[in-house]
């Protein structure tokens, strides 16, 4: 789960993290009310949205009077801001955040990461801050800092004062630092991140260290015990039927393509995907049933990927362990009859009374086409794809 | 032999008495299994099916003699469970939960390196399938029917796509030594590489198959284990090709966020050290037999 910035930095801050003073606007009114109440005479106007690249998406502004302060975040509401980060439909700006510009002396990068490797928190930093981490990965590896975090005893003083030395701090900011790196990570910590990032953390004009932008991510697995932080949940900035799925306990992702997928286990569907890759199509989306394809679940998996529009062809890749295929085949005629679809379905079904599925199905009536292999279940739905009227109606009309 | 688990390994069930956990410790006890007992803490004194049920591992492990054991505890409470596991003194846990914080997990991973590596559990998941030996036993929620006896290790993240494999196998008459699913969390008990290991030294087993799937470095360590190591010969397939950057694809640690983590970078590196790539799903049973036609 991802928080905003202003969130981000309102917890930080609560850990001992230096922030720039700032207030939340709902509107533009709301953001020049925020901008005197901050006071100073330069103010950044920041749209608010789940995606990192706001600055060169033009969602960050510069201001130097109020009525600059409102233009700004006239601008800003209910833009689509479309990043490399966000794919094309973009992230729209609800809410902007007015903060304090400052002068900036120095620019770090400050990052903690769940390291699969050393299976720790690790800390990441560089001097080089103010461009994305891999950027830096790129362009500066040798810029680099890492320190793994043994989880017993957590982040030591001397870690932290290593870190900040290698920075290039100045002695006086060593330790403003290491409350810095101390407080992220027990944020981290506490509050069951997986990352949280400052970029940049600034060396102010006048030598102190400010974090001007904050990004933190949770642990969706532990939410249960972070109600405070489950709270912060943004639904206006995940795609709606992600959050749909995930509140009737499906696992979804929507994509670009066209050819809707229904699959238990998500190992059998990112492989379902590729095979449709494979043989020329382009999947709409990634969905995990889990493992037992019960006739609600299954009604439920029809009517979340037909609502997107996209989606031309449906197939349905069930591999029945525990679960039988015949009470699989009859959830999907169930399913059908109560929600009819006007493209192609292309069902194939392995594993516990196989046979007795497919026999089923085919008595059913129902325009299903079956596939024996996941091969062929993903041959039969490009060609039926293709072959859909939907489809070729759109060929004619843009050609 | 197989690797982890036979016919005699004695074998405990933690969360005996819970819906999911009473179910499969019956489809384990019905494959052949030897289910001894069963934890469930403040049951004790209690029977499932007929075995004992009691309050602490440590106690279940001295009344029994269990070597094993399989978790099926909820996500809040699993870590504990398998760190009592841990300090038990069996030799194997396979977690099953789905949904353990990764946090806990470092724990887990933490604690268990207070004992020495002889004397240290090994741990399978969580988030996985379990362990199936064919014809011997199951540790785990596999459908045991798919599987054939035989001479081949699956080791895999995924379930069902583990299960797509063994049924292809099975198919074309090829048998499983073992199959073992590490899970689809980021931070797991064992990883391939550790697994690897234990086919390499099992005189029952003559080759491998290894599906994978984007996210984490796992892969990778596996390469090089097989570089340097490895005499069988390791088929791989590895999943999400088509899985766009920076996305969870339903496992916890199926998401690529660095570099040589996405399923082409991982193809490649295993690639470049001889093993022989299923280039889809559909073909880890036939890429399987020309490798094994071309050992023989």
């Amino acid at each position: 789960m991802d928080i905003h910035e202003y969130q981000a930095k309102e917890i930080l801050a609560g850990f001992g993290v230096p922030i720039p003073r700032g207030g939340l606007a709902y509107s533009p009114e709301q953001a020049a009310y925020r901008a005197r109440e901050v006071g100073g005479d330069k103010w950044v106007v920041k749209a608010q949205v789940h995606t990192g690249g706001r600055g060169q998406a033009g969602g960050v502004k510069m201001c130097t009077d109020e009525h600059e302060v409102l233009d700004a975040a006239n601008d800003l509401f209910g833009k689509r801001l479309v990043t490399h980060q966000t794919g094309a439909a973009g992230k729209v700006v609800y809410r902007v955040y007015v903060e304090g510009a400052v002068s900036i002396q120095k620019e770090i990068y400050l990052g903690f990461v769940l390291d699969r490797k050393t299976e720790r928190i690790m800390v990441v930093a560089s001097a080089d801050g103010g461009m994305e981490i891999e950027e830096i990965a790129e362009k500066r590896p040798g810029s680099i800092i890492r320190s793994v975090v043994e989880p017993a005893v957590g982040v030591q003083d001397f870690q932290a004062r290593e870190i900040a030395f290698q920075l290039g701090l100045e002695p006086s900011q060593i330790r403003q630092a290491v409350e810095v790196v101390k407080g992220c990570y027990m944020a981290f910590r506490d509050l069951d991140a997986t990352m949280v990032e400052i970029n940049p953390l600034v060396v102010t004009g006048d030598g102190s260290l400010l974090a001007l932008d904050a990004k933190m991510s949770f642990d969706d697995n532990a939410m249960f015990r972070r109600p405070d932080v489950s709270e912060l949940r943004d639904k206006s900035q995940e795609d709606a039927r992600e959050t749909q799925a995930a509140d009737r306990g499906l696992s979804y992702v929507g994509l670009e393509g066209n050819i809707g997928c229904i699959v238990n286990g998500a190992g059998l569907a990112m492989a379902t995907m590729d095979m449709i890759e494979l043989a020329g199509g382009s999947p709409a989306n990634f969905l995990d049933i889990g493992g037992g394809a019960t006739p609600e679940r299954v009604a439920k998996a029809f009517r979340l990927v037909m609502s997107d529009k996209k989606v031309e062809a449906i197939l349905v890749n069930i591999f029945a362990g525990i679960n039988r295929c015949d009470w699989v085949a009859e959830g999907i005629i169930q399913a059908l009859e109560n929600n009819p679809v006007d493209v192609p379905v292309i069902v194939r079904l392995a594993g516990t009374n196989v046979e007795e599925g497919r026999k089923i199905l085919s008595r059913s009536g129902l325009p299903v086409i079956r596939a024996a292999t996941l091969e062929e279940a993903a041959e039969r739905s490009v060609s039926a794809w293709r072959n859909n009227n939907k489809h070729n109606i759109k060929m004619v009309a843009s050609s | 032999m197989s690797i982890l688990l036979d016919r005699t390994t004695p074998v405990l069930v933690q969360g005996l008495s819970g819906r999911i956990g009473s179910f499969h410790a019956k489809e384990m006890i019905d494959y052949g299994t030897n289910v001894v007992g069963g934890v469930v803490p403040g049951k004790g004194g209690e029977t499932v099916h007929g075995l004992p049920v009691y309050d602490t591992v440590k106690e279940a492990v001295t009344q029994t003699g269990a070597t094993a054991t399989i978790v099926f505890v909820p996500p809040p409470f699993a870590a504990d469970s398998i760190m009592e596991a841990a300090d038990s003194g069996v030799d194997l846990c396979v977690a099953i939960t789905d949904g353990i914080p990764a946090q806990d997990m470092i724990l887990v991973k933490r604690y268990m390196r207070r004992y020495s590596f002889e004397n240290r559990m090994r741990l399978i998941g969580p988030n996985c399938a379990g362990i199936i030996s064919p014809g011997k036993a199951m540790l785990g929620i596999m459908p045991d029917h798919i599987y054939k006896q035989g001479s081949v290790g699956i080791v895999g993240r995924s379930g069902t796509l583990g299960y797509e494999a063994a049924s292809q196998m099975q198919d074309l008459g090829i048998g499983v030594s073992t199959s073992v699913g590490i899970g689809g969390d980021p931070i797991n008990g064992s990883s391939f590489k550790d697994v690897l290991a234990l086919f390499e030294e099992d005189p029952e087993t003559d080759a491998v198959v290894m599906i994978g799937e984007i996210g984490g470095p796992q892969e990778a360590e596996a390469s090089e284990f097989i570089r340097d190591h490895m005499t069988k010969p390791v088929v791989a397939y590895v999943a999400g090709l088509s899985a766009p950057k920076g996305r969870r694809m339903g496992h916890a640690g199926a998401i690529i966020s660095a570099f040589g983590e996405s399923a082409s970078e991982k193809v490649e590196i295993l690639r470049e050290v001889g093993v022989a790539i299923a280039p889809n799903p559909s073909s880890i049973g036939s890429t399987l037999a020309d490798t094994l036609a071309k050992a023989a």
